[in-house]
C-alpha cells in the first residue's frame, strides 16, 4: 500500500490527501462516542465541556462521580440538583433489560441454532423461501414490526405485558443467530458427522459432542447478537411495555426527549464500555473459530 | 463367454427396489431437515408474519362502522341520487334506531371513522342521539323521522354530510392509502387533493426520500475511501482499524443518537471549537441539531458501517495485480482507477448502497430525536398515529406503503447480491 518510490509529486498530494481523508473518516465514526465520556464525568448538570475541566492544570472541582452516583439510585445531598431528577429508574431498567435480554437470547439462540443446523442440510426444501421468511424482521423497518406487533398482540391481550415485549425480542434477534451459525456451518466437515455415527453414536450424542464444539464459537457470537439486539431495542419496548416496565434505551428515550441530563452521558459510558467487551468477544471467537475449521487467516 | 445382464431391478437386502428406498431415504432426510427448522419457522410466523398481515388487513378494513349502521347503510345503497337531493325516509328510519339502540362505545368509534371522511360528523351525531334519546324517553312516534332529524339540525338536510357515506359502506376501503399520499374522496366519490392545511404526507415522503439519497450518497463519499484503505492494507493493520468501523456498529443507536446531541447542540463540542477557533463567534453560534442538518449528520455516521463492510468484503478480493497490470499497459492512474478498479466493486457499491438507503427511509429514532420539526422522516407519522392519534388505520396504510418499497428494494437487493448472503462483521 506504500507509495512507490517512483511517484510523482502530484501521485504524492493525492496519496497523503486519500490518507488525510480516511483519518478523518475514521475520526469522525469514532470521536462522538468518546466525547462523551469525560462529558459524563463533569459537575455540570449540562452536557457540555465546562472551562473547569478545559483548564491547564486540571482543576479537581469541575470532575466528580456525581452522575455516576444519581444513576445507581444514591441520591445523598452532594448528588441532588435541582434540574436533574434522582431515583432508581435507572437500576430498574438495567435489570428489566438484562431480564428481558437474556430470557429472549437464550430462547432466540436455541430456535437459531436448529433452524441453522436444518437449513445447512443439502436436503432442506424450498431453502430460499424460508430463509426469507426467516431473515424477514432483521429486514422489514423496527416501526412497521413495531405497528404490527401492537395491533395483533392487543388483540391477544399480551401488550403491556413482559411476555409480548419478550416474545418480540426473539422474533428481531432470531436472524441474527441463523445468520451467524449458518456462516459457521459453511465449512463444517459433514464427513465428521457419518465418522461419528459410523462409530456408534446416536444423533444426539454425534450433536453434542462434535457438530456443537466446533460450531460455539458461532453460536456464542449468535448469541451475543441477540442480546446487545433486545438490549438495545427501543421502538418494540416504547409501544408494547406498560409507562412502568422501564429499560435503559427506554429511559434514556425518555432523558433526551424530556430532561436532557448527564446521567444519560454516564449510561452511555457504561453502554459503550460493553459493547467494547462484547467486539472483543467476537472477534477472539471468530478468530478461534477459523482455526477450529482449519481456515488460515487471510 | 456368456454374460447376462440382469433385467430385473436392482433390490437391498430387503428386498426393496433400489430406487424405491432411496427416494424413502431422501424423504426421511428432507423431513428431518425440515423438523429442525420448523420451530422457529412455527415461531416467526406466529409472532412476526401474521402481525404484518394484520397490519395489512387493518389497512383496508373499514368492517367496524358496517357493524354499527348495517341497516342505514343498507338502506342508503338504494337511495337515487340523481331522483332525490336527500335520502329516502327509510335510511332516516334505520339511522334513527340505530343510533337510539346501539352500543355507546362502538358508536364513539364509527365517529371516529365519520370524522375522517368529513369533519363535522362528530358533533352532529352527539347532539343528534341526545335528542333521539329523548324522543324515545318520552315514548313518542314521529310522523316523518326526515322531518323530525332535519328539526333537531339543519344539517341532517344537507345532502353533503350524506354523499360522504358513500366512502363508508363497504367492508373494504382504499380510504386510508389515499389519506397516505394526501388524497381523499370527494363527495362525487373521487379522488381527490386534501385541503391545504391537511397535506403532509407528500411532503414528507419527499423528505424521507430525500435524506435516504443523501444519506446513502454521504455515506458512499465517505465508506469508498476508507473499505479501500481497509483491504488493502496488511491484516494486522487492516484488522486494527477495523475496529473503528465495528464500535459504532455494536454501539447502542441511542448512545449515538446522544452522542450527536452533545457533539453538535448549540453550546455543544463543535460548536465550541469553532468559536474558539474564531470561525464563528460567540453569537452566531450554528444551528446543527433539531433540524435536517442533524438527521444528515447523525444518520450519516450511523450507517456508514453498512457501507464499508460489504465494499469491504468486494474490495478485499479484487486482486492488486489488475491497476498494476492495467498502468503497465499505458493507462494513468486515474484512468486506470476508473475502467478496471470502479467496475469491479459495482457490487460491493450496490449492495451497500441499497442496504443504507433501505435502513434510512425506514429510521424512526435518529429523526425523530435530533430531527426537530422539519427532519422528521415517515417513520414518526406512523408513531404518532401508532399513539397519539390512533388513527390506526391510517397508520396501517403508511406501514404498507412503506413495506412495499422496501420490498421491491430486497428483491432487488436479492437480484443483486442475494439474500443469504448477508453477514454481519
Amino acid at each position: 500500500m506504500a507509495l512507490p518510490s517512483y511517484a510523482t509529486p502530484i501521485q504524492r498530494t493525492y496519496y497523503y490527501f486519500y490518507l488525510f481523508f480516511c483519518a478523518v473518516v475514521f475520526f469522525f465514526l469514532i470521536a462522538p462516542l468518546f466525547a462523551i465520556i469525560p462529558i459524563s464525568f463533569s459537575v455540570s448538570p449540562f452536557m457540555v465541556f465546562t472551562e473547569g475541566m478545559l483548564a491547564w492544570p486540571p482543576d479537581p472541582e469541575a470532575w466528580s462521580l456525581r452522575w455516576y452516583k444519581n444513576m445507581i439510585g444514591d441520591c445523598s445531598a452532594d448528588v441532588v440538583s435541582s434540574t436533574v431528577p434522582c431515583s432508581t429508574k435507572w437500576m430498574v431498567g438495567t435489570v428489566n433489560s438484562f431480564y428481558i435480554g437474556i430470557i429472549a437470547t437464550v430462547i432466540a439462540t436455541a430456535l437459531g441454532t436448529l433452524a441453522a443446523l436444518g437449513l445447512s442440510r443439502p436436503h432442506m426444501p424450498y431453502k430460499g423461501l424460508i430463509m426469507a421468511i426467516l431473515i424477514s424482521p432483521m429486514i422489514v423497518p423496527l416501526i412497521i414490526t413495531a405497528a404490527g406487533m401492537f395491533f395483533f398482540y392487543a388483540r391477544i391481550n399480551l401488550v403491556y405485558t413482559f411476555t409480548g415485549v419478550i416474545l418480540a425480542h426473539v422474533a428481531l434477534a432470531t436472524p441474527f443467530v441463523v445468520i451467524t451459525v449458518t456462516a459457521t456451518l459453511v465449512g463444517f466437515d459433514m464427513n465428521m458427522v457419518k465418522a461419528a455415527q459410523s462409530l456408534g453414536a446416536k444423533p444426539m450424542r454425534t450433536f453434542f459432542k462434535v457438530i456443537m464444539p466446533l460450531i460455539l464459537p458461532g453460536i456464542i457470537s449468535g448469541a451475543l447478537f441477540a442480546f446487545i439486539t433486545s438490549f438495545d431495542e427501543v421502538v418494540i419496548v416504547m409501544f408494547m411495555a406498560s409507562i412502568d416496565q422501564l429499560t435503559i434505551p427506554k429511559q434514556m428515550w425518555a432523558g433526551i426527549r424530556q430532561e436532557i441530563s448527564p446521567v444519560i452521558l454516564c449510561m452511555a459510558t457504561c453502554l459503550v464500555l460493553l459493547s467494547i467487551f462484547l467486539l472483543t468477544t467476537v472477534e477472539l471467537l471468530r478468530r478461534r473459530s477459523e482455526k477450529l475449521r482449519g481456515i488460515k487467516p487471510r | 463367454m456368456e454374460v447376462t445382464i440382469s433385467t430385473a431391478e436392482l433390490l437391498t437386502t430387503d428386498g426393496v427396489p433400489l430406487k424405491q428406498s432411496l427416494r424413502k431415504a431422501e424423504r426421511r432426510n428432507k423431513l428431518r431437515a425440515f423438523l429442525l427448522v420448523f420451530p422457529l419457522l412455527f415461531f416467526i410466523v406466529v409472532t412476526f408474519v401474521m402481525p404484518i398481515g394484520d397490519m395489512l388487513l387493518r389497512s383496508i378494513d373499514d368492517s367496524q362502522i358496517n357493524s354499527v349502521f348495517p341497516n342505514t347503510f343498507k338502506e342508503y345503497k338504494n337511495w337515487d341520487k340523481a331522483a332525490d337531493e336527500l335520502p329516502p325516509e327509510e335510511v332516516y328510519k334505520s339511522l334513527f334506531f340505530e343510533l337510539a339502540n346501539g352500543d355507546k362505545r362502538q358508536i364513539g368509534k364509527a365517529l371516529t371513522r365519520m370524522n375522517y371522511a368529513k369533519s363535522g360528523w362528530k358533533s352532529l351525531i352527539k347532539k343528534t342521539t341526545r335528542e333521539i334519546k329523548k324522543i324515545v324517553k318520552k315514548g313518542e312516534e314521529p310522523v316523518s323521522y326526515k322531518e323530525t332529524f332535519i328539526k333537531i339540525n339543519k344539517f341532517w338536510g344537507d345532502p353533503t354530510y350524506w354523499y360522504s357515506f358513500n366512502q363508508m359502506v363497504n367492508d373494504r376501503s382504499s380510504i386510508y392509502y389515499w389519506n397516505a399520499v394526501d388524497r381523499t374522496y370527494s363527495e362525487d366519490g373521487d379522488v381527490v387533493l386534501q385541503d391545504e392545511r391537511r397535506r403532509m404526507y407528500i411532503k414528507t415522503w419527499f423528505r424521507t426520500f430525500k435524506v435516504s439519497v443523501y444519506v446513502t450518497i454521504f455515506c458512499l463519499i465517505l465508506g469508498f475511501p476508507v473499505a479501500h484503505l481497509l483491504a488493502n492494507l496488511p491484516l494486522r493493520y487492516s484488522n486494527l482499524l477495523m475496529i473503528f468501523v465495528l464500535l459504532p456498529f455494536w454501539t447502542s443507536l441511542l448512545v449515538r443518537t446522544t452522542a450527536w446531541i452533545v457533539m453538535l447542540q448549540q453550546n455543544g463540542v463543535i460548536n465550541g471549537i469553532l468559536v474558539w477557533l474564531g470561525i464563528v463567534s460567540d453569537e452566531g453560534r450554528l444551528q446543527m441539531v433539531y433540524n435536517e442538518t442533524g438527521t444528515l449528520i447523525a444518520m450519516t455516521q450511523i450507517l456508514l458501517p453498512f457501507m464499508i463492510l460489504p465494499l469491504y468484503s468486494v474490495m478485499r478480493v479484487i486482486p492488486k495485480s489488475h491497476m498494476r497490470a492495467a498502468q503497465n499497459l499505458g493507462a494513468k492512474p486515474a484512468m486506470a482507477f476508473w475502467r478496471v478498479y470502479l467496475p469491479q466493486t459495482i457490487p460491493g457499491i450496490s449492495a451497500g448502497g441499497l442496504l443504507v438507503f433501505v435502513l434510512a427511509i425506514g429510521y424512526f429514532i435518529t429523526p425523530e430525536l435530533v430531527g426537530g420539526k422539519d427532519g422528521k422522516l415517515i417513520g414518526s407519522w406512523i408513531a404518532y398515529h401508532l399513539k397519539t392519534t390512533l388513527n390506526w388505520g391510517l397508520c396501517a396504510a403508511l406501514g404498507g406503503i412503506l413495506l412495499g418499497i422496501m420490498l421491491i428494494l430486497y428483491w432487488l437487493y436479492n437480484k443483486i447480491v442475494g439474500i443469504d448472503n448477508i453477514k454481519l462483521g
